[in-house]
């Protein structure tokens, strides 16, 4: 009879497999934020769309901004709480 | 009207300094409130994330309060790329601030320098050198925040004062500045050189300055336009409307602001030195951003807002504060003065701390030690005085240096070029500092090689154009030195772009490749192989402590520790370390841990190259050489070796005392079944051997009936022939037993030997047996001795026939072949032989019940066993079966066997 995992370890598995993905998701964000943030320098810099670019690139760039702000805060509240439930820090 | 104006002017102007007065004030009580409460050990609200976040803000300095809204009236977004790249950087904290923070915190890091420093072995150079360029970038930063108090003071005061009457205001702002930071700054030395007064009033200055932007931004935007939708018409409309930047400026921008982020001296003090949970860098992490994010959102409106009301002329570095003064707002203009105040005066405060750590500790103590020369171990006096008041002295000298770089320069260019020019040179720090985290290959040599090829050209292509218009420079700017074109500052090796982008390229360019190269080729020393995976593994492992020995006494150590710590804290640590090695109420031992310990304490105040020199000077342990590390590793591998080969002796003996005793058991077991063998024979000859004399005496009488005489002379005959059979048998098992038996291996049919067998054992008179044979299974060849193999059949259907004791027995051999070999089961339809004797049924002179009558003398099955061994087969007992049952395996012939695979 194969030994079956108990709920708890399930559980465990489950936390720790969150809490890798989200450390993934810590480390791969500031490569969206870079990918995100270069577009206007490739689309606008020395060609004609540069005139009259200002006002829709700044909305688009503080859009840009509060995204990655948001994401962070959202990744750094997630690892908060699965640091709390019990489980020890995913640091490694 | 124009008097009229000049009055309302100068009575701002007093009420002004009347209140910025009052807001220093507030400052100075905080800092002492929260230094009080620290003292107290109440700082956990002082020490929390948000404070923490609030102190990062120091990013943002005049350069950004006034001169963010004039870089966006210049250049249009260009402006966001100085925040961008902050961002970034926090928000990939993951990868370079969490180990950063990690590593200044369990190294006790002071200052950039230190961590540098550190990192490759504690090299004073290194240190020295990083001073020296902090330096160099941060003077003029600081002169910059002195110019813009100035000029924004001048905004309030009437056109025709302004020259004379605040000729002596910078001075006063300096002084005022360095009072503060000597204040709360070296207050005590503290072993984790934290400022809890500093850091509260600066949590404070970016609260102000925060709500002070916002406050005047929500006015241009909802006063003086009429709410975002006009405010997009304005941006739309305005000078600034279309994208300005040339290519790679945008990229380069964020890069060198990133850089920035992690390098300036002073925002490595709030962010790493001044860090006191490491958790707090999570929420930084997105906090920070979004302050950032709060600081930038106007800029752009003020600054269209001010391009569209104010004169031509107007000053945009200034629009923050002139918008609300043109309007007549004067309140506002008050918050945003105190805001652009804030952020002037933290910036100072925190980079004339970090700068005075750096100039004093690595700069100061260790021409102070130099100069104590080799009376270090006996220095008289307190050492802390002698920190305090060189970082006293640093932090006047640093103000002082700014101060006359103003009144020098007069404030030469727009504010934003300072600011990069700073921010390019203390990025040259990046490379030495990011590859030492990441790569332990790097050297001291190789960061000393790029440290000063970075700084060279950073000096030559963006400080030097700084003083154009000083005479003898102009012909250098324009046709470069002796004439040679593309040495040109400002066009260095004919790269003709943004003048920015190509000094980024060059001078952290060759920096980067001078130090990788240099690195690449040169060795590290023994102190740097020791420091580097501390930096490198800092998540992989805890440090260990280098094994050192100690020529000096605890006493002597705790001398020189109550000297730096004060005699409190040293006691105390002392203390500590003696609870810890169980001594309680005494000195410690000075063991190698203790040494660690206290360097370690000692470099949180005086960095750690100093605190290096010191210990190693008290101790006399100079930092391990490599003769050191070999003859401990050649006393060690000798060691191992010895208990290796330790160990495998005793193995060996161990083996042969376990082989010794297993022979031992196994001649006494020997010696038992000998005996036991013996008796058994002596009995089984003796039982016919007495009755053959009881009959022989008989017949020897005489007076017998002739039956009688034959019927005694009868039984004399089958005693004998048993006696006869049984000394075969008997001489057969010896023969098999001693492997000296010869066997015919003939290739036959499995039949024809049954067939034999069964001939044998049935023709005898008396045998009722039936038995069931298995034709189509037999028909089988096999490799084996024929005669060897019919005795065991026939002992084994005999045996069925003696002891099958139903009235109608009856035997069936049933043939398989399993695995290359045949199997020929014998089971009859008796009782079977009970579970526990089945054991023994194999072993000489096994019978299970008194059947001597039966005529054998219970060597059978041992002989078939032996027989079957050298066939090489087995028998077996066969449970299971319904009555006794017993199962022979012989070998197919080699040619099946084949065949079967």
């Amino acid at each position: 009879m194969e030994p079956r995992p108990t709920a708890a370890a399930t559980e465990a598995q489950k936390r720790a497999w969150r809490r890798d993905r989200l450390r993934d998701g810590a480390r791969l964000l500031p490569f969206l934020g870079v990918g995100l943030v270069m577009i206007p320098d490739l689309v606008l810099s020395g060609t004609s769309a540069a005139e009259g670019a200002t006002l829709p690139w700044l909305v688009y760039l503080f859009a840009v901004w509060l995204l990655l702000v948001g994401l962070a805060a959202w990744i750094g509240h997630l690892r908060a709480r699965s640091a709390s439930d019990g489980s020890e820090d995913g640091a490694p | 009207m124009a008097h009229h104006e000049g009055a309302v002017l100068a009575l701002t102007l007093n009420v002004l300094v009347a209140g910025c007065l009052a807001y220093v004030a507030l400052l100075f009580l905080v800092a002492a409130l929260a230094e009080r409460r620290a003292a107290r050990g109440g700082a956990t609200l002082l020490r929390g994330p948000w404070v923490y976040t609030l102190s990062l803000s120091i990013y943002c300095t005049a350069w950004t309060f006034y001169g963010a809204v004039g870089y966006a009236a210049r250049s249009g977004l260009e402006f966001m790329t100085i925040y961008l790249g902050p961002t970034l950087v926090f928000v990939g904290w993951w990868w370079f601030l969490r180990k950063l923070v990690r590593i200044g915190r369990a190294e006790r890091v002071t200052s950039i320098a230190d961590m540098v420093s550190s990192r490759y072995g504690k090299s004073t150079f290194i240190a020295v050198l990083v001073t020296i360029l902090a330096v160099l970038g941060t003077t003029p930063y600081i002169a910059l925040q002195l110019q813009s108090v100035t000029t924004s003071f001048a905004v309030f005061a009437a056109p025709e004062t302004a020259a004379e009457d605040l000729r002596g205001l910078p001075l006063w702002i300096a002084a005022g500045l360095a009072l503060f930071t000597i204040l709360f700054g070296t207050r005590r030395l503290d072993a984790n050189e934290r400022h809890d007064g500093i850091v509260s009033a600066i949590a404070v200055e970016a609260v102000v300055k925060l709500i002070a932007l916002l406050a005047v931004g929500i006015f241009v935007v909802w006063t003086l336009n009429g709410g975002v939708r006009d405010v997009g018409a304005a941006i739309a409309a305005s000078p600034v409307a279309d994208w300005s930047a040339t290519p790679g400026r945008w990229a380069g921008l964020i890069f060198v602001s990133g850089a920035a982020i992690i390098c300036l001296p002073r925002m490595f003090q709030v962010l790493v030195v001044e860090n006191s949970d490491e958790r707090h860098l999570v929420t930084a992490s997105w906090a920070f951003p979004l302050y950032l994010l709060a600081m930038c959102v106007f800029v752009v409106p003020i600054a269209v807002t001010g391009l569209r009301l104010l004169p031509a002329g107007a000053n945009p570095d200034l629009f923050v504060l002139t918008l609300p003064l043109s309007q007549g707002e004067n309140g506002l203009a008050m918050l945003a003065f105190l805001g652009g105040f804030s952020s002037a005066t933290s910036m100072v405060i925190v980079a004339s701390v970090a700068l005075s750590t750096m100039l004093s500790n690595h700069v100061v103590m260790p021409a102070w030690l130099a100069f104590q020369g080799e009376s270090r171990a006996t220095i008289s006096g307190d050492v802390r005085d002698v920190v305090l008041r060189a970082r006293r002295v640093s932090i006047l000298v640093v103000i002082a240096m700014a101060y006359l770089y103003y009144s020098a320069t007069g404030g030469t260019r727009a504010l934003a070029s300072i600011g990069l020019i700073s921010f390019v040179g203390m990025a040259q720090v990046l490379p030495a500092l990011g590859f030492g985290l990441f790569w332990k290959g790097a050297t001291r040599t190789g960061a000393v090689a790029g440290l000063l090829v970075g700084f060279a050209f950073w000096a030559w292509t963006m400080l030097l154009p700084v003083f154009d218009g000083a005479g003898s420079l102009n012909g250098l700017l324009t046709e470069g030195p002796w004439g040679v074109g593309w040495l040109r500052p400002e066009q260095m090796f004919g790269l003709s772009g943004d003048p920015l982008v190509s000094a980024l390229l060059v001078s952290l360019g060759l920096n980067t490749f001078a130090f990788c190269l240099v690195s690449l080729l040169t060795q590290p020393a023994p102190m740097e192989q020791l420091q580097a995976p501390r930096f490198v593994d800092a998540f992989d492992r805890e440090a260990s402590p280098v094994a050192r020995s100690s020529r000096a006494g605890a006493e002597e150590l705790l001398i020189m520790a109550q000297r730096i710590l004060g005699a409190t804290e040293a006691q105390a640590l002392f203390a500590e370390q003696a609870e810890r090695q169980g001594r309680a109420g005494e000195l410690p031992e000075v063991t190698p841990h203790l040494i660690d310990q206290l360097e370690r304490v000692l470099a949180g105040s005086v960095g750690a190259a100093t605190a290096n020199a010191m210990v190693t000077g008290i101790t006399g342990s100079a930092a391990v050489s490599v003769e050191d590390l070999m003859a401990v590793a050649d006393e060690t591998a000798q060691i191992m070796e010895y208990s290796a080969r330790l160990e495998a002796q005793q193995k060996e003996v161990r083996r042969t005392a376990r082989e010794l005793k297993e022979a031992n058991e196994k001649l006494t077991a020997l010696g038992v079944q000998k005996d036991a063998f013996l008796s058994q024979v002596s009995h089984e000859l003796r039982t016919p051997m007495t009755s053959i004399r009881a009959f022989s005496e008989i017949l020897e009488s005489g007076d017998l009936s002739p039956e009688e005489s034959a019927r005694y002379a009868g039984i004399i005959q089958d005693e004998s022939k048993r006696l006869t059979r049984l000394l075969d048998d008997l001489l057969d098992l010896s023969v098999l037993e001693n492997g000296q038996v010869v066997l015919n291996l003939e290739t036959v049919e499995l039949g024809a030997i049954l067939d034999r067998a069964v001939t044998a054992s049935t023709s005898q008179a008396g045998v009722g047996l039936t038995i069931h044979r298995d034709r189509g299974g037999e028909a089988v060849s096999i490799s084996t001795d024929p005669d060897r193999l019919a005795q065991v059949f026939i002992n084994l259907i005999t045996n069925a026939a003696k002891y099958c004791e139903v009235d109608d027995p009856a035997l069936t051999i049933r043939v398989g072949v399993q695995d290359g070999l045949v199997l020929i089961d014998f089971v009859d339809n008796g009782a079977g032989i009970p579970a526990r004797s089945r054991g023994l049924i194999f072993e000489k002179f096994a019978r299970l019940s008194d059947q001597a009558a039966a005529g054998s003398a219970g060597l059978g099955l041992a002989i078939c066993r032996e027989v079957m061994h050298r066939l090489g087969g087995t028998i077996d007992y066969l449970a299971g079966q319904p009555g006794a049952a017993f199962r022979v395996r012989v070998p197919l012939s080699e040619a099946r066997a084949r065949a079967a695979e």
